[in-house]
């Protein structure tokens, strides 16, 4: 079974259209990889539906990039 | 000031046919069919069973996987139509054009219903936050119009037309109109359309429009024939690039007809039958003659709405009788209905294309299935067989739910 990293870094480079090598822990999805704002609720979307948890949105306002969003799901739900 | 001219400078084609104009050309003036069985989803329980669906289509051709996925899949159709048809017209490069003189008017009777059923699914299942905020972007109808402006840069009028299957017609006549007006010198106009989904073919079952004909897909389309049961649902889509000759000449584009006119008229009549005198349709076609300029007499072919209805095809029959008297017995009508299936608002788009290389290319589409022709239809509708003749003038008829007609009237050059 992936972790939770190999997993979200999955799903970002799936959601934002990017190349899985490209989605560094320090990446932010705006800035580097091209992400708009819609893209980035959509993104959240996924996450939840992965890790079948609920992120509210003033948590979700806060996960800017991947170590951020990995962080979450890791302090925020049973996975591993 | 005399009118500025239009001219056709490109074309674009995703259609059960094919999805490119050569390979869709090519099955048309064959008389292939395009109609199979559905695929999209389980129609077993459905009174109609049968589509016009689009093979072979591969959207990543045009779109990365991240655009695709913002857009329903009649965007994806108007879009890999209009693409085509700004390269084959040269204007995908606008570095030596004006960009606020190319405008984009391409739209769709239905817009993204299969998006909106899928949505309303999860909504449903998962509550309020599973639906996308890509919802609302990717099923709207203008966005074929949006997303292509922003992809080429093209800062003209930027507009959608929703007259459930005359649509396309529309969007193209308008066109011709604004660059008539002088709002833009280059138009990218036309409809797409895909809802081969269980709400539309339900809906229109439940209204008595489609053909109930499962067994028989290739042949259940089969306008004028006494067997005719109804229209057989397609999806796709047809876009020309529109053009003011002088424009097209300075920059030596290729130029296939001229699009001489457009009318435009209302059955005022019935939400979804035809009026059975012609009135409304042959209203249409006159006015659209008259804006060209043209005689009846000057009509060599008509690729004509013919969806394969019952009251429509003679309605249809008795406005071209009305409209042209004597002439009437000296036209060549098809139509291409018979082999792609009806595609609601790309329908005119995609016709368009037919009647402009018709003209181009001095053939005639057949209509196909026509075995036993019904003597309440009695024109020369090219049965079964295309016709390699000289047309000078061919006329493009769109007839949509609500009475709204429009004629489009292209002439060689």
């Amino acid at each position: 079974m992936e972790n939770i990293e190999q997993r979200i870094k999955k799903i970002v480079a799936e959601q934002l259209g990017v190349n899985e090598a490209e989605v560094k822990n320090e990446s932010s999805f705006v800035n580097d990889l091209g992400a708009d704002s819609l893209d980035t609720v959509e993104l959240v979307m996924a996450l939840e539906e992965e890790f079948e948890c609920e992120i509210p949105d003033e948590q979700a306002e806060k996960i800017n990039t991947v170590q951020e969003a990995i962080d979450y799901v890791t302090a925020n739900t049973s996975a591993s | 000031m005399s009118k500025r001219k239009v001219v056709v400078t490109g074309l674009g084609i995703v259609s059960p046919v094919g999805s490119t104009v050569s390979s869709a050309w090519e099955n048309i003036i064959s008389g292939k069919s395009g109609i199979t069985r559905i695929t999209r989803f389980d129609a077993s329980s459905f009174a109609s069973q049968i589509a016009g669906e689009v093979k072979d289509f591969d959207i990543n051709q045009y779109l990365s996987v991240k655009e695709a996925r913002r857009m329903d899949i009649f965007i994806h159709y108007g879009m890999a139509a209009a693409i085509q048809a700004v390269k084959d017209a040269g204007i995908d490069d606008i570095s030596h054009l004006d960009a606020e003189k190319i405008g984009v008017n391409i739209g769709s009777g239905i817009g993204g219903l299969p998006m909106i059923e899928n949505t309303d699914t999860a909504y449903h299942a998962g509550g309020p936050r599973k639906i996308s905020p890509f919802f609302i972007p990717s099923t709207i109808i203008n966005m074929i119009a949006g997303n292509l402006s922003i992809m080429y840069g093209y800062k003209g009028p930027n507009i959608a037309i929703v007259t459930a299957c005359t649509t396309a017609t529309h969007s193209i006549g308008n066109s011709a109109r604004m660059i008539e007006y002088g709002d833009a010198d280059v138009m990218v106009c036309g409809g797409a359309e895909s809802c081969v989904t269980p709400l539309a073919i339900g809906g229109f079952a439940a209204a008595k429009a489609l053909s109930g004909n499962n067994d028989n897909p290739e042949t259940a389309s089969r306008p004028w024939d006494i067997d005719r049961d109804g229209f057989v649902l397609g999806e796709g889509a047809g876009v020309l690039v529109l053009e003011e000759l002088e424009h097209a000449k300075r920059r030596g584009a290729k130029i296939y007809a001229e699009l001489a006119g457009f009318g435009m008229s209302a059955d005022a009549f019935h939400m979804t039958a035809p009026c059975d005198d012609g009135e409304g349709a042959a209203r249409c076609m006159t006015n659209a003659l008259k804006n060209a300029g043209i005689n009846t007499t000057e009509v060599d072919y008509i690729n004509a709405h013919g969806t394969s209805t019952p009251l429509g095809d003679i309605a249809e029959t008795i406005a071209v009788k009305r409209c042209f008297g004597e002439h009437s017995k000296k036209l060549a009508v098809s139509s291409t209905k018979s082999m792609t299936g009806h595609l609601l608002g790309a329908a005119g788009g995609v016709e368009a294309v037919f009647s402009v290389l018709a003209i181009h290319q001095h053939i005639a589409p057949p209509t196909i299935n026509l075995v036993n022709q019904d003597p309440q239809c009695d024109l020369d509708f090219i049965p079964n067989t295309a016709r390699d003749m000289n047309i000078k003038v061919a006329l493009s008829n769109s007839f949509g739910f609500g009475g709204t007609n429009g004629t489009l009237v292209f002439r060689s050059i």
